[in-house]
C-alpha cells in the first residue's frame, strides 16, 4: 500500500515542481534489526517517483560498507543528499522523516536543488567565517510542530558552509543515542557533542555557540 | 504514518515580496497568527499596502494539534488550519517577513517599526496582533531541568514519557488535552489543577473518564520541580490547608495559561494589569492610527474564532482611519 495518499501526492508534487537542479538521494538501510527501514525506504521512493530531478541511489548498510564508510554512515534508515554533482552536502537524515518531519526532507530536497530563501548578508557573511569542524544534530520527533523549523535551520548550515555537517535524529528509532545526550524534550540541539539548545531555536542562536567554539 | 504536511512552507517567492524600507505601507501587521491573518486578508481586499511582520506563521494555532470549534471543519489540525489561512493571505502577494522580532515602535503621523535584525519599517497604521505565550511555573526547578523533564509541547515530548509517571500542571484545554495525550503513553499521570474544578470544555473532561491510569489533584499548586540531572519529583501545596505533598514522576508538563505578547508596547500604549493591551470596540488602542487585535489584546476569551473576528475588525478600522484622515 502507499504511503501517501493521493490528496498529500497531489501537494508533494506540486512542491517538488520547485525542485530546480537534481538532487541524487542516497538512502542506506539493512534488512534485518531495522524495524523502520521499510517505512523509510517506501517513504524516499515515493517522494523520490514524484520528480524526475530526484534520482534515488540505494545502499545496504552491511554489504555496501564501503559506501557507508565513505558518507559516515553507521545507522540506518539514513539519507544523504547530494547535489547534481554528486557533491556532498552534509545533510542527513537518521530515521523516517514522517509526520511533521516531511517538512523538513521536502526544503532539504528543494534547497539541496539549488531553491533556496535568501539570506541576510550580515548572517552569511558569519557563516562563510566559521572555519572550525562543526557537526550539528538536532533529535526530534514525527509529532513535534516546532522541529521542522530546527531541523531546516540546521541544514541550511550545513549547506552554506562545508565544514558544517547536519544531522536530523528520530529519537525514538536511536533510542541509545537519544540516551546518550539525555533527550527528553525536542527539537534538541546538540553542537560538536557538548553544546546544547533547546527548541526551534533562531540561526543566530546557533550560530552565537557555533562562534565560540 | 501520517504526514503533516505545511504546504505554506513551499509556496514560491513569487507571492512574498519583501518588505521595503523606504516605503510608507498603510498598515503594518505585526503577528501572523489568526488574528494577524485574518487582518492582512481584508487590508489586502481593501487595496491597502500591506505588510506583515511575524515569528512564526500560524502563532500558537501552528502548534494546537486538533481544532473542533473553528467552524466550517468539524475537525482541523491546527497546521493545517494555519497553512489555509497562509496560502488565503498569499493569493494577493503581501510584503511579509518572517522570523523576525519587534523590538521597539516609534508612534507619529508616519509610524516606525524596529526589528531586532536592525531593519526598521514604516507606516501611516499598525495592527499589533502579536499574540501570547506559553506561561511558565516560575518555581524552583523549573529552568534547571527544563528540556530535563519539565517540558510544554505534550504533542512533541509525549514519546519520552513511555511507561513513565508524568504530572500535568494545569486543568484548562491544554492540560487536559496534554493528559490524553500522555495517558495512552505513560503509565500515570497526575494532573494538579489550582481551582477546585477542571476548566476544560466539558467534552474534553469526559474523555478523561476512560483511563484508569489520570488521577486529578484538584485545588493544589506546584511549588517545586525536584531532581539532579533530571525530573525525578514534583511538590505540590494543598492550597487550603498549605500541606505539602511529594508526587515520584519523570516529568512535568506545563500547561498553565499564557501571557500577552505585549512587551513590545509597554511605555507606548495603555495596558491592563494582565499587560493585554487595552482596545475599544473598534479595536483602536490609546494611541490614534495603532489598532490591536486577538489575544494580546483584553478582549475576553482567547479563541481562534475570536481574534479572527476581531482581526477584521481592526482591518476595517484601520482602513477607516486611513481613508478619513486628511493628512493622507
Amino acid at each position: 500500500m502507499a504511503l501517501f495518499d493521493d490528496n498529500i501526492r497531489t501537494q508533494l508534487t506540486h512542491i517538488l515542481d520547485g525542485v530546480k537542479n537534481e538532487v541524487n538521494v542516497v538512502f542506506f538501510s539493512q534488512e534485518i534489526e531495522c524495524e523502520s527501514c521499510s517505512d523509510a525506504h517506501q517513504f524516499v521512493d515515493e517522494i523520490c517517483d514524484l520528480n524526475p530531478k530526484l534520482k534515488m541511489h540505494r545502499y545496504n548498510l552491511v554489504t555496501d560498507a564501503e559506501k557507508a564508510a565513505e558518507y559516515n554512515i553507521d545507522r540506518v534508515p539514513a539519507v544523504v543528499m547530494l547535489d547534481q554533482d554528486n557533491k556532498d552536502t552534509n545533510i542527513r537524515f537518521f530515521g523516517v522523516p514522517g509526520g511533521y518531519e516531511i517538512n523538513s526532507f521536502l526544503g532539504a530536497l528543494l534547497e539541496v536543488s539549488g531553491e533556496r530563501q535568501d539570506l541576510p548578508e550580515e548572517i552569511l557573511e558569519r557563516i562563510r567565517k566559521i572555519d572550525k569542524d562543526i557537526h550539528i544534530q538536532v533529535f526530534v520527533t514525527m509529532s513535534c510542530p516546532h522541529c521542522p523549523g530546527a531541523v531546516i535551520t540546521a541544514h541550511r548550515l550545513a549547506l552554506e558552509n562545508s565544514k558544517i555537517k547536519a544531522d536530523m535524529i528520530e529519537a525514538n528509532t536511536f533510542v541509545p543515542l537519544s540516551i546518550k545526550y539525555n533527550v527528553s524534550g525536542v527539537p534538541k540541539i546538540v553542537i560538536n557533542e557538548v553544546h546544547e539548545l533547546l527548541g526551534d531555536q533562531p540561526i543566530t542562536a546557533f550560530l552565537d555557540i557555533i562562534e565560540k567554539i | 504514518m501520517d504526514f503533516n504536511l505545511s504546504s505554506s512552507l513551499f509556496v514560491g517567492e513569487q507571492k512574498f515580496n519583501t518588505f521595503e524600507p523606504q516605503k510608507t505601507y498603510d498598515v503594518i501587521i505585526i503577528g501572523g497568527g489568526p488574528a494577524g491573518m485574518t487582518a492582512a486578508v481584508y487590508c489586502l481586499r481593501k487595496g491597502m499596502t500591506t505588510g506583515l511582520i511575524t515569528r512564526q506563521v500560524g502563532g500558537q494555532m501552528a502548534e494546537t494539534a486538533g481544532i473542533e470549534n473553528y467552524l466550517g471543519y468539524r475537525y482541523i489540525n491546527g497546521l493545517e488550519l494555519a497553512d489555509k489561512f497562509h496560502d488565503q493571505v498569499l493569493q494577493f502577494g503581501i510584503d511579509f517577513e518572517n522570523d523576525a522580532n519587534v523590538t521597539d515602535i516609534k508612534d507619529g503621523l508616519i509610524k516606525e517599526v524596529h526589528l531586532d535584525n536592525g531593519r526598521i519599517f514604516k507606516a501611516r497604521t499598525l495592527i499589533i496582533t502579536s499574540g501570547k505565550l506559553s506561561r511558565k511555573l516560575n518555581v524552583p526547578g523549573e529552568k534547571e531541568l527544563t528540556g530535563k523533564g519539565v517540558a510544554y509541547c505534550a504533542i512533541c515530548d509525549a514519546p519520552f514519557y513511555k511507561n513513565k509517571k508524568v504530572v500535568v500542571a494545569g486543568g484548562g484545554n491544554a492540560g487536559v488535552g496534554a493528559a490524553l495525550d500522555l495517558a495512552r503513553i505513560a503509565t500515570h499521570v497526575t494532573i494538579v489543577q489550582r481551582r477546585d474544578r477542571l476548566i476544560a470544555d466539558q467534552v474534553l473532561s469526559d474523555k478523561l473518564k476512560h483511563y484508569e491510569n489520570v488521577e486529578l489533584l484538584l485545588g493544589h499548586v506546584v511549588k517545586e520541580v525536584v531532581g539532579e540531572h533530571h525530573v525525578a519529583a514534583v511538590r505540590v501545596e494543598n492550597r487550603e490547608t498549605g500541606e505539602l505533598l511529594e508526587i515520584p514522576a519523570d516529568g512535568i508538563f506545563v500547561e498553565v495559561g499564557s501571557i500577552p505578547n505585549s512587551e513590545l508596547a509597554h511605555g507606548l500604549l495603555e495596558l491592563n494589569d494582565k499587560n493585554e493591551i487595552i482596545v475599544d470596540e473598534f479595536c483602536k488602542t490609546s494611541k490614534p492610527g495603532i489598532f490591536a487585535a486577538g489575544d494580546v489584546t483584553d478582549v475576553p476569551y482567547k479563541q481562534i474564532i475570536i481574534a479572527c473576528g476581531e482581526g477584521s475588525k481592526a482591518a476595517l478600522s484601520a482602513t477607516d482611519y486611513i481613508l478619513s484622515n486628511p493628512n493622507f
